[in-house]
């Protein structure tokens, strides 16, 4: 094909697809918004038990790796290609920073005994099994995403460093600075109604 | 006419051959028919099962299978015929087949997605026959999977959900590939009101897809994960709330009814004009009819739960706007029978399929108001009355639509004629059978017969023997109409030719089968789709 790509189009279908993924949380956000309606309290009391130093920490972290994406897009494009694989490269660490901290966080809850269907859950409070529940499968599917983020990092690196990747055809980091923006911007709703609930 | 090669002859990507040009291939019109294949091996499945179901309940008690079997049996009917049928069967193959024909492109605008939207489908399929043999066997807990049950059965249950998931990606990945089609491919000569009417609802359809699809997603995986680690989120004993399963499953199966019936709209108003050598009536008015049901069939979801416990508001709510969305699907009967009326009709096997259509169609919609108001829905709610309402809607509805589409489009995909006569045969012993099947069942719900039971009560034999006889007549009908057009496939063919019905958008504007780009020479857009002028002026010789 030797005609230029559609990058226009290319933007169209991937914005629907985030649209699908906002969808797919905006499930569990209307799970969440029924259980918080009946267990108010209990929500407010589990919030108190999380971490909300590891919380704060993990934004920060995703808000960095957030604006590293972004200017990896724009140093390709200015032709900077060693300067962009540093910027992606910060990235894709700070995914893993994200994903260590959560690993400790959710490691300290099973010490308590909070886990799906510990005991210590399934005999207190209905509205805490329920807010752990979610809080469970709520960063669990995130979780999911920071890791399918992380690879689509990991592919445009590789790309970028064959030179398949260029300042004329960047579609795929595009893309995937995009999936990783929403990532970041599904945490930004995350981590208040988890963290700072009062 | 110069002959250039059709796309049979022209592999994509170039230099493929033999199985891997059509495994491996880009070109929309292979995958159409990839697509044609695989599902109607799993409609003669899906049917084969729903007569065994039926000589079931031919008499009382046992009949040919246990309780069990037939909880199974039913769930897997409804599984193969939702997920595996009548969602994908109009838009994955004529939607991809016809779609950038229609717009007068090439092809859809991500070719390799719409392979993997193929394979997906493919391995969701497969997903459900493993699921058949291990651990526990088929579901048997209906295509619903409500919770508590799906939970606590020892039914293999997350593999289906699993598979269900899968195809679930698998059909919005088609729509996203055809939102971006439509927007970003169609010919620059093409305003949108000057899109044909199948396209169009395909682009309704393919919204409907996107915004609903993920809620089933979601919810499938909330099922998984409750069998897998039994957070309790729908479990009453642990806080969680079954209903809000209800909510989440019917907030995209709802929608997703409207998946299945408007791209079956969308063929009947290319047919109806076609064999009526007319404009259609209100072309205008189908489009926003279109986007119309799009938008408040997403508004309607929780009519399927009035007795499941909801505050009367809530049902008044929802009933309200249940009855709305029966004002787009009329406009779009009336603008079909106005477009017939005062026309030179022409008798053809797809014109009598898209008459049977709207008959049949309109009985289903109508019994759906019984259905949505919620004075009368308490009484017939989870009875036989729901089961022939449906069954009037997605298979006289949809189902007919396919097979009009069949008829109407096999002599472009494949450039061979078929039989009319056994076509016209084949349509009336389906109808006739049709009839009898479930017209009965609407009487035996309001007798009070619930639906989804193994054996009833003595009152109820005369209404099932007439049923199942029927479900033999239109298994009959349905299995010969197959084999009329399979026959028309034979070595001695009788070749179609580029327009053989005097249709007059752009895939009968190019040979029959289509070349590997679909046209030669750059697409002539007319004004207004529905011209036929031309066709009037030199009107085809059949």
């Amino acid at each position: 094909m030797a005609r230029q790509p559609d990058q226009t189009g290319i933007r169209i279908g991937m914005w629907l697809f985030l649209y699908t993924e906002i969808i797919l949380f905006g499930g569990l956000f209307v799970l969440y918004a029924v259980y918080f309606y009946d267990y108010s309290s209990d929500f407010a009391k589990g919030g108190k038990e999380l971490n909300r130093i590891i919380g704060s920490l993990n934004t920060i972290i995703l808000l960095v790796s957030s604006c590293t994406v972004a200017a990896s897009i724009t140093a390709i494009r200015q032709e900077a290609k060693k300067f962009c694989l540093l910027l992606l490269a910060t990235s894709f660490l700070c995914g893993v920073v994200f994903l260590i901290n959560k690993y400790f966080e959710w490691g300290h809850k099973f010490a308590h005994d909070i886990y799906p269907n510990s005991p210590t859950l399934t005999s207190g409070p209905h509205g805490q099994n329920i807010f752990f529940g979610l809080y469970y499968v709520i960063t669990g599917l995130h979780g999911l995403h920071v890791l399918i983020g992380m690879t689509l990092l990991g592919l445009s690196f590789v790309r970028v460093y064959q030179n398949k990747i260029t300042a004329q055809r960047f579609s795929l980091l595009e893309n995937s600075g995009l999936y990783w923006h929403l990532v970041d911007l599904i945490w930004i709703f995350v981590f208040p109604l988890f963290y700072l609930i009062l | 006419m110069v002959t250039t090669p059709s796309f049979y002859e022209t592999p994509s990507p170039p230099g493929t051959v033999g199985i891997k040009s059509w495994l491996l291939t880009h070109d929309h019109k292979r995958l159409g028919l990839m697509y044609l294949w695989a599902i109607l091996f799993w409609f003669v499945i899906g049917l084969t099962i729903g007569l065994l179901l039926r000589i079931e309940l031919m008499t009382m008690g046992r009949t040919i299978m246990s309780a069990a079997v037939y909880n199974s049996a039913f769930t897997l009917h409804g599984v193969i015929m939702i997920f595996l049928f009548v969602i994908p069967v109009i838009p994955a193959i004529f939607g991809n087949f016809f779609l950038p024909i229609q717009l007068g492109t090439d092809d859809v605008f991500f070719p390799r997605l719409n392979l993997l939207s193929w394979y997906l489908y493919m391995f969701g399929g497969l997903l459900a026959i493993f699921s058949l043999f291990t651990a526990g066997g088929f579901p048997d807990t209906g295509w619903t999977f409500y919770v508590p049950f799906s939970i606590g059965t020892k039914h293999n249950v997350p593999l289906t959900v699993f598979a269900a998931f899968i195809l679930g990606m698998s059909s919005m990945l088609t729509g996203l590939n055809f939102i971006t089609t439509v927007h970003r491919k169609r010919s620059p000569a093409m305003g949108w009101l000057q899109i044909p009417l199948f396209t169009w609802s395909l682009y309704a359809t393919a919204w409907v897809q996107l915004l609903a699809t993920p809620v089933i997603s979601i919810t499938l995986l909330l099922v998984i994960a409750e069998r897998l680690f039994s957070i309790g989120l729908f479990d009453p004993d642990k806080g969680g709330d079954p209903i809000l399963y209800q909510h989440l499953f019917w907030m995209y199966s709802h929608p997703a009814v409207y998946v299945m019936i408007l791209p079956g709209m969308g063929v009947i108003s290319e047919i109806i004009p076609t064999f009526s050598r007319k404009a259609i009536f209100g072309y205008r008015a189908i489009v926003f009819s279109s986007m119309g049901i799009a938008i408040a069939g997403s508004l309607v979801w929780a009519h399927h739960m009035f007795v499941s416990g909801m505050s009367d508001t809530a049902v008044f709510v929802f009933s309200l706007l249940t009855f709305l969305v029966a004002i787009p699907s009329a406009i779009k009967v009336f603008s079909w029978v106005s477009t017939l009326y005062k026309a030179s009709i022409e008798m053809t096997p797809p014109l009598l399929y898209a008459l049977i259509f709207i008959y049949l169609f309109s009985v289903g919609g109508l019994t759906g108001l019984v259905l949505g108001s919620a004075g009368t829905n308490i009484h017939v709610h989870d009875t036989h009355f729901v089961v022939a309402h449906f069954h009037f809607t997605m298979l006289g509805g949809t189902g007919f639509a396919f097979f009009a589409a069949l008829h109407y489009w096999w002599p472009k995909m494949f450039g061979v004629m078929y039989n009319f006569r056994r076509a016209y045969i084949a349509a009336t012993l389906a109808t006739v059978g049709f009839m009898f099947h479930f017209v009965p069942m609407f009487i035996l719900g309001l007798q009070g017969m619930p639906r989804r039971s193994y054996d009833y009560l003595p009152q109820f034999s005369q209404g099932n023997q007439l049923a199942t006889v029927g479900g033999v007549l239109l298994f009959s009908g349905i299995i010969l109409m197959l084999i009329n057009l399979m026959l028309s496939l034979r070595k001695n063919r009788t070749a179609a030719p580029a327009n053989p019905w005097g249709g007059c958008t752009l895939e009968w504007a190019i040979p029959s089968p289509p070349p590997l780009h679909n046209f030669i020479t750059e697409p002539k857009i007319k004004e207004y789709p529905y011209d036929f002028s031309d066709i009037l002026a030199n009107p085809p010789k059949n």
